[in-house]
């Protein structure tokens, strides 16, 4: 069952100094229970698409065309209103800093009592109760000391753990996670990924994770999109865009992971660094660092494949297993 | 076995938070109010042969950062000492101390903080090597291209500021700065961090060419594994101020023996692992201000005992330069 389809999707800024296309045309499918990763350097649109599912995206940007249809109906152009009572409730974000989530002077319980309040009219008690459950699902111990305390009282792990409990407490049938565990230890990075692995399997809802870093979604998703400038270059399964990567982009960027069998070898490096969002050259936006690029770049390619959708003209062939 | 370029020994550094006036009246009127004192580090002992590449690893606050900076000088040890070349940092003449702090260089995790944002990288770059006479007024602005060109930027640019260049390029910057001044031991403390992962590699890439061309020790500071077990030679896992397991890099990787560095390692995501569980170790790191007694890491540790909670292990070597601080430990595995 399909929970969330994006098509086409455009979100621009339109800034003094030109139209900034931060999402240029990206499309994907989420399923029930299904994680996709949603991988890109910094700029490339990853985090502005997040953002554009729930209605977050700020002047000077707006969506400027394409369609998010969220159980069927279309998102975009939906009134603020409409929009709220989605936030919190059946579509839910996860940010990388927790205290974007959290109000700094309000305790935890107020916070979570007025999200569950926001959304059903239940009374303070039962709130009260499902927020404690909330807390303790996540693995927070003696939670009704903690919906006590204030955010600042928290660990950055702790924090994130009750941020991930509030996004999870109207049983959300998807979740936006915007790097979640970039700032944490290696430690505290397993014990969220954990955490949110075991609510989506447990309550079935599909997630979007989003990251640079793709040793972590190669654990954790089903799918994979990578996007660089805007768009998605590569999209397939995990294993598939893992171990049979055909975009030079994602071969590069797999091959800048530094991986134990090649230890003390020089990694494989990207050339160059990621281009001017305002002054993208027409056609592939990767081609002046790509080494397979050629004339026909110039062009703007468009994705092919099934299943395993790839957007380039010189794609790397598919390694027969 | 050749003399160790760095040796750390016994080395501690507390950082103490005195009371202020009101605390000190509560003091006097018997209130149990006392001085805050966080032990950073705890008498770390290892050493680095020229040459080396050497991994300080370990979670936030575990006091690896103000390890590298009691090596490059900018906090003094509270206790044991520092030994460059032989000699204690801290009983050296002036002028040994001014030559062992040019040869020990440190490059910040943060590129955005650690350049002087009104200054040119001309400036940034040329500023240590003129005044410490490695190179004139007449010829700066050719040592400066030199290394520009050296670390991968371009010389046209170095009348830009800091701002004008993003975030690789001002990391190579900080990396300039530091071997302008002929460093022999480069203290990198998340050096690369901050950077975007294509990025990342381009910067680790550097490191090992410049290593190979200066000739040129590394104590790489890093809290992320997979880096650290590409680029270092040897790694010395720390945790809560104390160093927990040391080791080569392919036998620390092969045969953790700490419980904790095994938990590390289980834990890093790899791309070879596939829609895996993630079992965590419980738990945080606990706080400084009040360390566990005994080992440190009993509350987290699945094997702890009675002996782990009053009794903190001595760094043992049970084999030859795999040291080791656990009363239980988990020995070899079998290959």
């Amino acid at each position: 069952m399909t929970v969330l389809s994006v098509e086409n999707l455009q979100t621009h800024f339109f800034t003094r100094a030109g139209v900034i296309k931060a999402v240029d045309g990206v499309d994907f499918k989420l399923d029930r229970g299904e994680v996709m990763g949603l991988v890109g350097e910094s700029g490339s649109g990853k985090s502005v698409t997040g953002f554009s599912i729930l209605g977050l995206v700020d002047q000077p940007g707006r969506v400027a065309g394409g369609s998010i249809r969220f159980h069927g109906e279309d998102l975009v152009g939906k009134s603020e209103e409409q929009l709220r009572k989605l936030r919190g409730g059946k579509i839910a974000m996860i940010f990388q800093d927790p205290m974007m989530t959290l109000n700094p002077v309000l305790r935890i319980d107020t916070q979570m009592i007025e999200a569950i309040k926001a959304h059903e009219n239940v009374s303070k008690r039962e709130a009260w109760e499902r927020a404690r459950d909330g807390l303790g699902a996540v693995g927070i111990p003696s939670p009704e000391e903690r919906l006590r305390a204030y955010p600042h009282q928290l660990s950055g792990g702790m924090r994130q753990r009750v941020a991930i409990a509030i996004a999870f407490l109207n049983n959300p049938d998807l979740i936006v996670a915007d790097e979640p565990t970039t700032a944490l230890d290696v430690t505290i990075q397993a014990q969220i990924i954990h955490v949110a692995q075991k609510m989506c399997h447990e309550r079935g809802a599909a997630m979007i994770w989003i990251t640079h870093d793709l040793a972590v979604v190669a654990g954790l998703a089903n799918r994979i999109s990578v996007m660089y400038a805007g768009r998605v270059v590569e999209q397939g399964d995990t294993d598939d865009v893992i171990d049979n990567p055909r975009h030079p982009y994602t071969v590069g960027l797999l091959g800048s992971v530094p991986s134990a069998n090649r230890r003390g070898e020089p990694l494989m490096q990207i050339p160059g660094m990621t281009p001017n969002m305002l002054n993208l050259p027409t056609g592939c936006a990767f081609q002046a660092r790509c080494s397979r690029a050629s004339d026909a770049c110039k062009q703007a390619p468009v994705p092919s494949g099934e299943g395993h959708l790839v957007r380039c003209f010189h794609p790397y062939e598919r390694v027969s297993a | 076995m050749t003399k160790p370029i760095l040796e750390i020994k016994d080395v501690s550094k507390r950082f103490v938070k005195g009371l202020d006036v009101a605390g000190k009246i509560a003091q006097r009127l018997g209130s149990s109010i006392s001085e805050e004192v966080v032990h950073a580090v705890d008498s770390v002992n290892f050493t680095v042969q020229p040459g080396e590449v050497v991994g300080l690893v370990g979670e936030s606050g575990c006091g690896k950062s103000t390890l590298g900076r009691v090596v490059a000088g900018i906090h003094a040890a509270s206790e044991g000492g520092v030994l460059f070349e032989g000699k204690d940092l801290s009983s050296m003449t002036p002028e040994e101390r001014r030559a062992a702090g040019l040869a020990i260089q440190m490059i910040f995790q943060d590129p955005f903080a650690s350049l002087n944002p009104r200054m040119r990288v001309e400036q940034i770059i040329g500023e240590a090597p003129l005044v410490h006479g490695l190179c004139t007024r007449a010829n700066q602005s050719e040592y400066v291209d030199n290394i520009m060109t050296r670390v991968g930027l371009d010389p046209t640019l170095k009348r830009r500021y800091p701002h004008q260049f993003s975030g690789g390029q001002r990391q190579r910057i900080g990396i300039a700065r530091a071997l302008a001044v002929k460093p022999r031991f480069l203290v990198c403390d998340e050096s690369i961090a901050a950077l975007d992962v294509s990025i990342q590699a381009q910067v680790l890439n550097l490191f090992m060419e410049l290593r190979e061309e200066f000739d040129l020790t590394y104590l790489f500071i890093s809290h992320d594994l997979s880096v650290v077990e590409h680029i270092a030679d040897r790694v010395v896992i720390m945790y809560l101020g104390r160093v927990v397991e040391s080791a080569p890099t392919e036998e620390l990787f092969a045969n953790p023996r700490h419980p904790y560095t095994r938990a590390l390692l289980s834990e890093v995501p790899r791309l070879d692992q596939r829609r895996r569980s993630f079992t965590p170790i419980e738990g945080e790191i606990p706080s400084p201000l009040s360390p566990p007694a005994g080992c440190h890491f009993h509350p987290r540790c699945a094997l702890a005992t009675d002996l782990c909670k009053s009794a903190a292990p001595d760094l043992l070597e049970p084999v030859q330069g795999h040291q080791l601080s656990c009363h239980h430990d988990l020995g070899r595995q079998s290959a």
